[in-house]
């Protein structure tokens, strides 16, 4: 066994999975509290990682970078919110899918427009370029920011989920909005917070996933449906949930794609195994969901109701 | 028995508007012969192609209340049993379609099976998830074309009838959609489709009555499955082309939108859903090459305003 590879792709797993957990928080607590289904977030992802390159581009500083991205995310998000979305959250699910897929195709388009249809391609801020010495195994030191951020921003969500009012307001409304809101709550303008903290979380993990990936039209997309697929395992509407089922998929998803064709090219002859070897592992997670589903269907750590 | 399911009083508009819609169909391909404009069948041919597809949809999402958003997996299966089949030599249209029925059966009872587990919002994602579960699949299979597809050299071969000619195709597709349509209205006022409606409107009365619910919509998925991937046998005869594209998730989201236009819960729905979607994105793209700019916005007030859709509209 190559344990420096081992190593470097456990890293890899859970980089990926705290990636998807950032945009996971945010769309989790949106379906769970306000049982809305926004596809959009994959657009304010996208929004995110492009308001980040173009700012870093334009200054040369992350932090600017940052701030363009989490910013101009929460504001565009709010604006969404306040203008389109609003008038779904009365409606039923399937009117709020179309319409946020609508979006998508809008938001789509319009990056298209203004930054063309190339990727934009965004360097790794200064000092992070290099790599750090891990047990021996050389690791980018840019995807170590990334592990950081994450676990941050998981720390931060569970302090104030668990620890401050606006959280105990939020698990309030996740069990009963109704009754919060006759208790005197402005269960709206926390709705509008909780969508802007979503969109503000989705910006970051734009920015953070920009320079490991190239910025470009419907990047949110195929990233969307991993984030659904952490979601639907960790257990709808659960910040824990999501954090557990988004590191399970990055790892699984890293280990299938790298593990995988070389165990079924010891097992299987190699033509065999280098067809079957990538199509198996691009559907790993959906067939890990799928088991998880036939034996939990509410999901591997669900919400307390 | 009767022919018709349901009493129908021949001076409502509806009645008219369906005659009207099958004359105009039936005899488009001798209209555009004349007047020497054969572009326009492959337009109403991938109109008809799309109303199928949307057709069986609306099984699931319309009378089941199940809002699939991975249906275009089924399209993309019937799409690749032919690429696949032709590829390796097999022509014959009647094993394609023998074949395309068995695989998007099998799939999606198993697949079914499982989303069904779930219900509401993981319901969603799950079909979604499955959906693009098969994307992936067809792009990793890179030794038939992965990402960039498969082209097909020849139409299958549906002896005696012909379907190489675009008018063969379309008279073809035109059958199909008519009988599914038609065998899709007498099954929605059928004992099955009356489960089926039970089932959306309240689940939890119809199992206290004693009905097996899960049967009745893992039979209905099955079906809505064939009828789609039927659909994508009929488009990759049209194009002589199969690619991933054709299941990519907003492909998904494209029948939505034919389906909830059109008019949801009604059997002609989503032909008339097919056929504005499809001309409007034509129209859209001859315009501007940007023009998902426009039709964005257009979705987002279809969900908003189009509760009961264009056909929907007809029948107050």
């Amino acid at each position: 066994v190559n344990w420096e590879l081992l190593l470097v792709q456990t890293l890899n797993g859970v980089q990926y999975g705290l990636l998807l957990f950032l945009l996971a928080a945010g769309l989790t607590l949106v379906l769970g509290i306000m049982n809305f289904v926004n596809l959009a977030h994959a657009s304010l992802y996208m929004l995110g990682a492009y308001l980040g390159a173009a700012a870093f581009a334009a200054s040369g500083s992350f932090l600017l970078a940052g701030a363009a991205a989490v910013l101009g995310t929460l504001l565009i998000g709010l604006i969404v919110e306040r203008t389109t979305l609003l008038a779904f959250y009365a409606r039923d699910h399937l009117d709020q899918v179309l319409a946020t897929f609508g979006l998508i195709l809008f938001f789509n388009e319009l990056v298209r427009v203004i930054w063309g249809p190339q990727p934009v391609y965004m360097r790794a801020p200064d000092g992070f370029t290099g790599a750090v010495s891990v047990f021996g195994a050389l690791y980018p030191s840019y995807r170590f920011l990334v592990i950081i951020a994450g676990l941050v921003v998981a720390a931060a969500l569970y302090f104030i989920i668990h620890h401050t009012r606006i959280g105990m307001l939020i698990r309030a409304g996740a069990s009963n909005a109704r009754m919060v809101s006759v208790l005197g709550v402005n269960i709206r303008l926390l709705n509008t917070l909780l969508f802007g903290l979503g969109a503000a979380l989705a910006g970051l993990s734009g920015l953070m996933a920009a320079p490991i990936l190239a910025v470009q039209p419907g990047m949110g997309d195929n990233v969307l449906i991993v984030v659904l697929v952490a979601i639907v395992i960790g257990g709808i509407g659960s910040v824990r949930g999501a954090f557990f089922g988004a590191l399970i998929v990055g790892v699984v998803d890293t280990f299938g794609r790298t593990m995988l064709p070389l165990l079924l090219r010891q097992m299987a002859e190699r033509s065999v195994a280098d067809a079957a070897g990538p199509a198996l592992a691009s559907m790993l997670i959906f067939l890990f969901m799928a088991v998880v589903l036939a034996f939990r269907p509410q999901g591997l750590f669900p919400a307390r109701k | 028995m009767t022919f018709f399911p349901e009493p129908l009083s021949w001076r409502s508009p509806r009645v008219a508007v369906v005659a009207a819609l099958i004359a105009v169909l039936a005899l488009l391909p001798a209209v555009t012969a004349a007047i020497s404009e054969p572009f326009y069948v492959t337009l109403v041919a991938r109109i008809l192609i799309f109303a199928l597809a949307a057709c069986g949809l609306n099984l699931v999402l319309g009378y089941g209340g199940l809002v699939s958003f991975g249906h275009a997996l089924y399209v993309g299966l019937g799409a690749y049993v032919v690429g696949l089949l032709s590829f390796h030599g097999v022509t014959s249209g009647w094993v394609h379609l023998a074949v395309t029925l068995a695989a998007s059966a099998l799939v999606a009872w198993v697949t079914g099976l499982i989303c069904l587990r779930t219900s509401g919002l993981a319901f969603i994602m799950i079909t979604l998830a499955f959906g693009q579960m098969f994307y992936f699949l067809g792009v990793s299979l890179k030794q038939y074309g992965g990402d960039d597809g498969l082209q097909i050299a020849a139409r299958s071969d549906f002896a005696p009838l012909s379907i190489q000619s675009n008018t063969g195709l379309y008279y073809v597709s035109l059958a199909l959609l008519l009988a599914t349509l038609y065998l899709s209205w007498r099954l929605v006022h059928a004992r099955f489709g009356r489960v089926l409606r039970g089932a959306k409107s309240n689940a939890r009365r119809m199992r206290v009555l004693g009905f097996p619910l899960l049967r009745y919509q893992v039979t209905a998925y099955v079906i809505s499955g064939c009828i789609c991937a039927v659909a994508g046998l009929l488009l990759a005869n049209l194009t002589k082309f199969t690619s991933p594209a054709y299941m990519f998730w907003t492909v998904s989201g494209d029948l939505i939108v034919m389906v909830l236009l059109g008019g949801i819960a009604t059997v002609i729905g989503p032909l008339v859903g097919a056929a504005v979607y499809v001309i409007m994105e034509t129209v859209l793209a001859g315009y501007t090459q940007h023009w998902m700019l426009i039709l964005g916005p257009i979705i987002v007030l279809i969900a908003r305003f189009a509760r009961r859709g264009l056909y929907g509209f007809l029948l107050r």
